[in-house]
């Protein structure tokens, strides 16, 4: 049986397993930036918080994902066998990106157009509503892009804390030596992967759109 | 040099320390400013009068931008006192102070993700001015500065020359009609050319409106075109003030080594 033979035999559990995947990489990046985008912001307002808040999860980002999650596992609340587990890792992995494109967003507008902003009366919320988050979206979208490409890579391993996706299927391949199997399972994640990413690269340069002359 | 303003009287000090000071709409006594260890400003005093246009020609660093800033409480004195309309600065809600103060700097800083239009209507809509009010504002605006609305109000700040862009950021000051103006070198990162011009329109389209002018720069070319007064300022304090045949003709070293 080839490759695309057994593909096409298991469709379904496929199709189920991109499901968990793209479950375990949204809900977790979509925390990564409820809490990232604010934390970044704040950073920009108090700088001298910058270096030990991108201290702490850039440490986060150097723990491998592996023993991460088995880290996790004994945790109360957080911890245990299953998809939360694995939310709450790939949501710390999803905060360095979110957070550093946030701050440096914010930070490398044009010193000019905040100054007059301020100049101009606008309030602190008028300010970061009017100007700093337009034009930061942009490099924003970015680090959400690469959070949720890291995201989908650290998600194959998910599936040895029985937390599902397309993992399974590697793990699966592995232990069976049956290399269509794992195939099965890598191929549609990396497929994912050059997907998310190219939709929201498209999505960045969209919002980037004011840099260039027109 | 005054000038007759009915709105004088509005702004009565009841304790005029200055003289002049009753129909001026910006007053500076003994004003020190430290940032560090440096002081930038050591006991400045000076005064503009309403509908006045006072230029202050200073050195890269001598306190020119700090001066401005002081007017609409980007910063504060460390000692002294800065009036805006009689009342002190500390006493202003800085938002409302910055919004009836227009501001043109020499980066112009327009929102480049703004229309021309959105740039010149942001205060007025920050005002909650109504829809109409503020569209026809803006294109009497971009009209009374030479950028025709139909071809301009809908494009975006990249798009323009900085020629262009400055007259954008002088609109932009003008949107809510403060009676006050504050200038920093806005037309130093122009040709010699569209610098001249700009400064021609730019002195007759503040002085057609009665706008009261604070504009610091280091050209004296500019300070002699746009001035009713000239100030120099240097290590902190004015050295020279007076009217531009006065500064044309002061035997004062350092003016001497301005005009040149």
């Amino acid at each position: 049986m080839s490759f695309f033979a057994y593909v096409g035999a298991h469709r379904g559990e496929i199709l189920q397993r991109l499901g968990e995947h793209l479950f375990l990489v949204g809900s977790s990046v979509g925390l990564g930036i409820l809490v990232g985008v604010p934390v970044g912001i704040y950073l920009t307002r108090r700088r001298a918080l910058r270096g030990p808040v991108i201290g702490v999860v850039n440490v986060l980002q150097t723990i491998p994902s592996l023993a991460l999650f088995g880290f996790l596992i004994p945790v109360p609340f957080i911890g245990g066998v299953g998809a939360r587990t694995a939310i709450v890792a790939l949501f710390a992995y999803s905060l360095l990106p979110i957070i550093r494109n946030t701050y440096e967003g914010i930070r490398g507008i044009d010193p000019a157009v905040r100054d007059a902003a301020r100049a101009m009366g606008l309030t602190d919320a008028e300010l970061l509503r009017e100007v700093e988050l337009p034009l930061a979206l942009g490099v924003i979208v970015g680090g959400v892009r690469l959070a949720a490409v890291i995201g989908i890579g650290i998600a194959t391993i998910a599936a040895a804390i029985g937390a599902g996706g397309l993992g399974v299927f590697i793990f699966r391949g592995l232990s069976m030596v049956d290399d269509r199997v794992i195939l099965a399972g890598a191929v549609p994640a990396a497929l994912l992967a050059l997907a998310v990413d190219g939709g929201l690269g498209r999505l960045e340069r969209r919002l980037s759109g004011w840099r260039e002359e027109t | 040099m005054s000038r007759e303003d009915a709105r004088a009287a509005d702004a009565v000090d009841t304790e005029p320390r200055n003289e002049g000071a009753s129909d001026s709409l910006v007053v500076f006594r003994e004003v020190v400013l430290s940032r560090g260890e440096r002081r930038v400003l050591d006991g400045l005093s000076f005064s503009v009068g309403r509908s006045e246009a006072l230029v202050l020609v200073g050195r890269s660093g001598a306190g020119k931008t700090s001066v401005l800033r002081l007017v609409n409480r980007l910063l504060e004195p460390d000692a002294g006192e800065v009036r805006v309309e009689g009342r002190p600065t500390g006493a202003w809600d800085p938002i409302e102070l910055r919004r009836r103060t227009g501001y043109v700097l020499q980066g112009i800083g327009l929102f480049p993700h703004y229309t021309v239009a959105r740039n010149v209507a942001l205060v007025p809509a920050l005002l909650g001015w109504a829809e109409e009010r503020i569209e026809a504002r803006v294109r009497e605006l971009l009209e009374r500065v030479g950028l025709p609305p139909d071809e301009y109000a809908q494009r975006y700040p990249a798009s323009l020359s900085g020629g262009q862009r400055q007259r954008v950021g002088v609109a932009r000051a003008l949107a809510a009609d403060p009676p006050l103006l504050l200038c920093d070198e806005p037309f130093g990162a122009l040709d010699p050319i569209t610098r001249r011009e700009l400064q021609e329109e730019f002195r007759s389209l503040s002085r057609g409106l009665g706008k009261t002018l604070l504009f610091v720069t280091h050209d004296v070319r500019e300070a002699l075109a746009l001035g009713d007064r000239i100030g120099v300022l240097e290590d902190g304090r004015l050295v020279f003030e007076g009217p531009p045949d006065a500064f044309r003709n002061s035997d004062h070293p350092l003016v001497r080594a301005f005009v040149g």
